[in-house]
């Protein structure tokens, strides 16, 4: 009974990972195929990679992307540790549910109620005050908006979780809140930081349905041109960039996980040898 | 931070505070007003529901015609059912698959237990679009299931599942399947062993061990991992659109339709506060509850 349950257990395991794995190899597989047929192998070749290089449109919404992309996270980091610290240290202020509920609402709200409703507050905003014109600023603005809410949670935990006793000695030995803040718990805090602005930098560069309502004509995210491209069919160049964005995006985060997880061993280690 | 004063507090308050409700909340009173309007031909186009006439008074247009639309028209509800049955079913499927594979990883000695981990956290890392796109390279006429199935003789002609709801089910587990196994793996893994043995050295069997014990206490990882697999499920767009078959009528394509098809913006901002109430209301307040059982 044992042995045969475990047996179940793995092969669920096994076939869980292949359906995880399969289609993401398969394509990269594909991207290699010197022909423009996807069901004919016409031998290997880098070809599709080289192409990619001179398509200007992709380039371009590649660039925009990017660039929204680190606007958004860098904005979206700073609001949401605000956020965090307030909901984690303050535990009495005018506004504290309403701003829970803010933080937790984006995160279960399909996106597309969340682009309808920010393109039509947009869409006023620019009758009423002629500002902000849609475009870069609008999906910077609407990124921002769901991306606090990661960081919130992610800071949120780590911060509940962290010594205040670290702060409060700080303090004691005539430290400013602020400063006592910036030298103690900041950094405890860091992993948190970063790996919230890591996920948030993914998220926006991901994010198709909420930049495609809120988007103005001439600005095109990447999603929002592999999304047009998709819907005409299977196209080569598509594969290459995919697998490029794929294998780039994961080589990134195991290399911030295995940092990450360094310093935090070395931070417990100072922590051990300090104690002593 | 205690001495800091009420000031030095609001600077930390206001700024997430400001920026939240200016475009997350507000933008539902937004939705709400345009709801009110009517399809006009110009640009932005829908009606002025407040509009301020020659002697300066204001005056409210607004109508329920674009509610009782969504009542009446029959598209909607349809939609809106098929979108739950779809979302339910997938969520379901997902759970089958997912608790053998969080039990498996809970069980796996430390070591492994971090790389499988890492294993399945890593898709949801990478695209979202891209793996739905990629998922079409497996399940397409020439794709590599039937290339196989047909290799092996198995099948005579190539299996239909693109553009089928099959294939939006297929999408659906596929891209949420790491959303489920990672609640039910926290849950899993803080599971007392020495209850197991204690119900063992009772006489208790594995099988209704597993039972009597696991599978109540999994509850909360359980129910976690459904919300965050049918929540998203429900208002899917990508994977309807890309997989699903031209009459696959789910709820978030309908309204990506209503809005850049039609251009009927009233109607789009009718549905969006529809939906706020009838799903996102009850499960927003139930994970309000569910966070912070989770935080403690």
């Amino acid at each position: 009974m044992e042995r045969r349950s475990s047996l179940f257990l793995l092969s669920v395991l096994c076939l869980g990972i292949a359906i995880l794995y399969i289609p993401i190899l398969v394509l990269i597989g594909y991207s290699f195929n010197a022909s423009p047929l996807v069901n004919v192998w016409g031998g290997f070749s880098t070809a599709w990679y080289g192409t990619l290089w001179h398509n200007r449109q992709l380039l371009e919404a590649a660039l925009l992307s990017l660039e929204v992309a680190v606007s958004a996270s860098s904005g979206a980091v700073v609001l949401g540790t605000l956020a965090a610290v307030a909901l984690v240290r303050f535990a009495r202020f005018p506004g504290r549910l309403l701003l829970t509920g803010m933080v937790n609402a984006p995160l279960v709200m399909p996106e597309i109620i969340t682009g309808i409703t920010q393109l039509l507050l947009f869409v006023s905003m620019m009758q009423l005050i002629s500002w902000p014109h849609r475009g870069f600023t609008t999906i910077v603005l609407a990124h921002v908006t769901f991306c606090t809410a990661y960081v919130t949670i992610t800071v949120q935990a780590r911060l509940a979780s962290a010594d205040r006793s670290l702060e409060e000695a700080a303090m004691d030995l005539g430290a400013g809140p602020a400063r006592a803040f910036l030298e103690i718990t900041l950094p405890i805090i860091a992993p948190a930081i970063v790996s919230s602005w890591l996920l948030c930098f993914t998220l926006s560069l991901d994010d198709l349905v909420i930049s495609s309502f809120v988007s103005g004509p001439g600005a095109s995210t990447l999603p929002m041109v592999i999304y047009s491209k998709v819907k005409l069919g299977v196209s080569p160049d598509i594969n290459a960039l995919a697998s490029l964005i794929v294998c780039a995006v994961g080589a990134v985060i195991l290399a911030a996980g295995w940092l990450m997880k360094r310093a935090e061993r070395r931070r417990r280690l100072e922590m051990q040898l300090a104690e002593q | 931070m205690k001495p800091t004063g009420s000031q030095g507090r609001w600077l930390i308050i206001l700024p997430p505070l400001v920026f939240l409700l200016l475009f997350f909340l507000i933008p539902f009173a937004f939705a709400f007003k345009i709801s009110l309007a009517q399809t006009a031909a110009h640009v932005p186009p829908y009606t002025d529901v407040l509009q301020v006439t020659p002697d300066h008074h204001w005056r409210v247009f607004a109508t329920l015609a674009n509610y009782r639309y969504l009542l009446t028209d029959e598209v909607y509800g349809v939609a809106y059912l098929f979108s739950l049955r779809t979302a339910f079913f997938s969520t379901l499927i997902c759970l089958a698959l997912g608790y053998p594979m969080a039990y498996a990883i809970a069980r796996a000695p430390r070591a492994t237990q971090s790389v499988l981990l890492l294993v399945i956290m890593l898709p949801f890392w990478t695209s979202f679009l891209l793996r739905v796109y990629a998922l079409e390279g497996i399940i397409r006429d020439n794709g590599l299931l039937n290339t196989v199935l047909l290799h092996l003789g198995l099948i005579e002609h190539p299996l239909r599942i693109m553009r089928t709801n099959l294939a939006v089910y297929l999408g659906i587990i596929y891209s949420y399947l790491p959303f489920m196994v990672l609640p039910l793996f926290a849950t899993l893994e803080k599971l007392d062993p020495t209850l197991l043995e204690a119900a063992a050295d009772l006489g208790s069997t594995p099988w209704r061990a597993f039972l009597d014990i696991t599978l109540p206490l999994s509850v909360p990882g359980v129910i976690a991992g459904s919300m965050l697999v049918f929540i998203p499920a429900v208002g899917e767009f990508v994977i309807p659109s890309l997989l699903g078959g031209p009459n696959n009528l789910m709820i978030g394509r309908v309204l990506w339709d209503e809005f850049f098809g039609n251009h009927d913006w009233p109607v789009a901002a009718a549905v969006a506060i529809a939906f706020l109430l009838l799903l996102v209301g009850p499960i927003a307040i139930y994970q309000y509850y569910n966070v912070r059982q989770l935080e403690a």
